[in-house]
């Protein structure tokens, strides 16, 4: 037998070089994870005085006065804490750090990843129908919900203003009792978060969790499980870090959970438990738009699926009036068989067949479609990551992300009622040759949503935020027209949907000048 | 010993295998996949078409066909070359150009220059055993993308933009015209950077750089080989160390788990025994795989060897 080894340094060679590269680290850094502790720049203490979305008076709500610093149910508190501190394990501290950071803004990341989960199309039956999802039965395939776009808003929306109207609430009892944190009354007890001046009964993450988890259970009712968890985690959390005593959040998640009760009645009866509408219903709008004299909008789907909560615009809105809606739509889009129609079409087709790569990164990064957080998700995003860097109290920012949500729920129910009343067809119906860089929403044209979203959010966070200038508008600007770069929607599709959010945006924005917080 | 040696190099070995069509797969010729060599200073170079098409595709382990795109074609034009740096050094280079179509649907076809790909095959080993060969090759790759496509547009995405190495382990059993081979490769992936800035797997994540997660494929292939003639089975499987599903009706993902399973024929044949024309044909077809599309590909090339080594030593002389 003859062995001959060739070459053996080439190989030698190529593994070592093979292997420096292969050990490249591939570690992905989420940059919400960066975030640094909460430290109020100014705690907000009147905010018992700022104006609430639902509730009317705080005292209303059962509070149980807290047990004296003496008594030994607070000392057993006290000792639960120290005990607790005495042998943090790893995971503990990356559990305080990571609450640390906000209980508003935490919330909000979850349940923006929430919406992300669940945003998926059910997918068809055999015979080509689509099944619905049911809050009745929400674990059968397709689970409930399916957090589109307006659904997302709203569940935003609801949770934000439950949120900050939990926090009014809790500011009231906080100065009623005034009890001081238990870092201030045990000086064996280290505070691991930074030091607040707040009165710590109740608990101010103990109210946010407790109302968002009741909230949570009706919009997400497959993630109960998963949310209490989550909320559990918290309130040990809190524990650990010696900001609160389990008597403290036990209460404040009472608080938060009674006027999340407040919000649920409200959800339960604003209509959008109806917005999916009817085959009766479907065929209507699409007379409607006949009689119209205009082309309706046939889904592109196939199979065909049925419009996208067609009676959204139904909904009842937050800052403002079902007339209001009525008055806020944005006069007809132009008729397929107008000039101007032509003429906007066929600067679709030019950005579809001349899609540059820079149209489509501003397409890609705007998307937000299945799958995403939605574009009200988005702005979510952008605002808290400016928030973050404002180091606002708990209850400025609730106060602010509901002003927000608020304003994107909204927005959503206007869009629809747009939508479904002039039900005009998208540009890739109109032009089989309109091929789109991304998916055309299962809705008709007429306005775009992510220009009302975008729009709205603008307003609200350019009047929150005026050092940023013109940074929240560009970005809206941006999004309305990567819809046009993306071939799913007409020019005039984008303008007037900035135009009518912008104005949705401004009720928030008279709210936020008249609710006592201050800009 | 110098006759068997002589079978083994006697024929170039650019375009053996490829797999195109999925969700994701980069058009890299596998070229390193076979235990063929050329000579010192011979270069080979030439060009290959490869067509492939799905209907149905996997999100997860659930099939299923999709009205909203029908039947995904892609078709990769490709330059390749292969190199005799030395008698047991290739150096082996293609270069894809790459369309993307969907037969139903609104999406935009996407086409473009996808990614260079360089691999160094060298015969490492080798033993007669009677009048058989024993040969072992260690081959490295790396690939480039050498355009800025988008990679986070799956199925209409021309690839996933993620620069790799590999390290790829060969042995070659031959005994008369019969063989057999084996070869277990280890491609490690980039992370890449997405348009967007934040995404969903199993959980949100902000940022828009995304784990491609690191791939290790099987081959088996065995057949007939003579100077001008070559014919083989090949089966493979490709797995995905890490990576998710693809949920109900979502969307494909860079960092999906892509697994798959195929099964192919490839022919080859020379017009001459050394130098000259030689032609390259094969198919595959995907016998299972976990969110890919069941493509089935075909493939042709058309390569020319030229042996520059008497012009370089009549240069010298």
């Amino acid at each position: 037998m003859n062995i001959r080894i060739l070459n053996y340094k080439i190989p030698v060679s190529v593994f070592a070089i093979s292997v420096f590269i292969l050990a490249c680290n591939k570690t992905i850094v989420d940059r919400t994870t960066l975030y640094q502790s909460l430290a109020p720049v100014n705690i907000d203490i009147n905010a018992d005085l700022w104006k609430p979305v639902l509730i009317t008076d705080p005292g209303v709500f059962n509070m149980p006065a807290p047990d004296p610093l003496t008594s030994p149910a607070y000392l057993n508190d006290l000792n639960e804490i120290k005990g607790s501190q005495s042998n943090l394990t790893n995971e503990q501290k990356s559990m305080i750090k990571y609450w640390s950071a906000g209980a508003v803004l935490r919330w909000n990341e979850i349940l923006r990843e929430l919406v992300a989960k669940h945003n998926l199309p059910p997918y068809q039956s055999i015979d080509g129908t689509y099944p619905a999802p049911s809050s009745a039965n929400p674990f059968s395939y397709p689970q409930f919900p399916f957090s589109n776009p307006p659904y997302a808003a709203r569940a935003y929306a609801y949770v934000s203003a439950a949120q900050y109207d939990a926090l009014i609430a809790a500011y009231h009892f906080k100065k009623l009792y005034s009890r001081s944190a238990p870092y201030i009354n045990d000086l064996n007890i280290k505070p691991l978060i930074p030091k607040s001046a707040l009165p710590s009964y109740p608990s101010e993450d103990a109210v946010v969790a407790g109302a968002t988890v009741e909230i949570l259970k009706l919009l997400f009712p497959t993630e109960i499980a998963n949310i209490e968890q989550k909320a559990a985690e918290e309130m040990f959390s809190r524990i650990l870090s010696g900001a609160n005593v389990r008597g403290e959040l036990t209460v404040g998640q009472l608080l938060g959970a009674q006027v999340a009760d407040v919000f649920i009645a409200r959800a339960r009866t604003d209509r959008a438990g109806k917005a999916a509408g009817t085959p009766a219903i479907w065929a209507h709008l699409q007379d409607n738009a006949t009689a119209g004299g205009d082309q309706p909008w046939i889904s592109l789907e196939s199979p065909k699926r049925p419009p996208m909560l067609p009676l959204f615009g139904k909904v009842i809105p937050f800052l403002f009036d079902t007339l209001t809606v009525t008055a806020l739509r944005p006069g007809p889009p132009n008729l397929t068989s107008s000039s101007a129609f032509k003429k906007e079409l066929t600067e679709v087709l030019y950005y579809s067949k001349n899609a540059t790569r820079e149209n489509q990164a501003i397409v890609e990064f705007w998307a937000d479609g299945a799958g995403t957080y939605t574009p009200p998700g988005h702005w979510n995003a952008i605002a808290a990551e400016e928030f973050v860097k404002q180091n606002y109290s708990e209850v400025r920012w609730a106060r602010n992300l509901a002003l927000l949500n608020m304003a994107e729920m909204d927005a959503a129910i206007v869009c629809w009622d747009t939508k479904y009343f002039y039900f005009n067809q998208r540009p890739s119906q109109a032009d089989p040759n309109i091929k789109t860089l991304t998916g055309v929403p299962n809705f008709p044209s007429y306005a775009s949503g992510h220009s009302n979203f975008s729009g709205a959010a603008a307003a609200i966070l350019t009047h929150l935020l005026p050092d940023r200038g013109t940074k929240f508008t560009d970005m809206a600007n941006q999004a309305a027209i990567s819809r046009l770069y993306g071939a799913i929607h007409y020019r005039s599709d984008c303008a007037a949907g900035l135009i009518v959010g912008d104005k949705v945006g401004q009720f928030a924005i008279k709210r936020a000048m008249s609710d006592g917080a201050g800009n | 010993m110098i006759k068997t040696i002589y079978l083994l190099f006697g024929r170039s070995s650019i375009c053996c295998i490829l797999f195109s069509g999925l969700f994701l797969q980069k058009i890299t010729a596998q070229t390193e996949s076979d235990a063929l060599m050329i000579p010192k200073d011979y270069f080979c170079a030439g060009g290959m078409f490869t067509h492939s098409n799905w209907k149905d595709y996997w999100e997860g382990t659930f099939k299923r066909d999709n009205g909203n795109i029908g039947n995904l074609t892609k078709n990769t034009y490709a330059f390749v070359a292969n190199y005799g740096i030395a008698d047991k050094l290739n150096l082996l280079i293609s270069v894809p150009y790459v369309t993307t179509k969907s037969s139903a649907g609104t999406l935009k076809g996407q086409k473009g220059v996808q990614d260079l790909s360089l691999a160094l095959k060298c015969l490492a080993f080798q033993t007669e055993l009677g009048k058989s060969i024993l040969s072992a090759f260690a081959i490295a790759t790396g690939s480039v993308p050498l355009s800025d496509y988008e990679p986070d547009f799956l199925p209409m995405s021309i690839g996933l933009h993620s620069k790799s190495a590999a390290i790829r382990g060969l042995v070659n059993y031959q005994s008369g015209g019969l063989f057999i081979a084996g070869a277990g490769q280890y491609i490690r992936h980039g992370n890449i950077t997405i348009d967007r800035d934040s995404y969903y797997t199993t959980r949100l994540i902000y940022s828009n750089a995304v784990n491609i997660p690191d791939v290790t494929n099987f081959i088996f292939s065995s057949g007939y080989r003579s100077r001008r003639f070559n014919a083989e089975a090949i089966m493979m499987q490709s797995n995905t160390l890490g990576g998710f599903d693809i949920r109900k009706n979502d969307m494909p993902f860079p960092g999906n788990k892509m697994n798959f399973k195929t099964a192919g024929v490839l022919f080859k044949y020379s017009f001459d025994s050394r130098t000259g024309l030689e032609l390259t044909a094969g198919g595959n077809y995907v016998l299972s795989g976990r969110n890919v599309g069941q493509a089935t590909t075909f493939f042709g090339s058309l390569l020319y060897i030229f042996d520059f080594s008497k012009r370089i030593s009549k240069s010298s002389n």
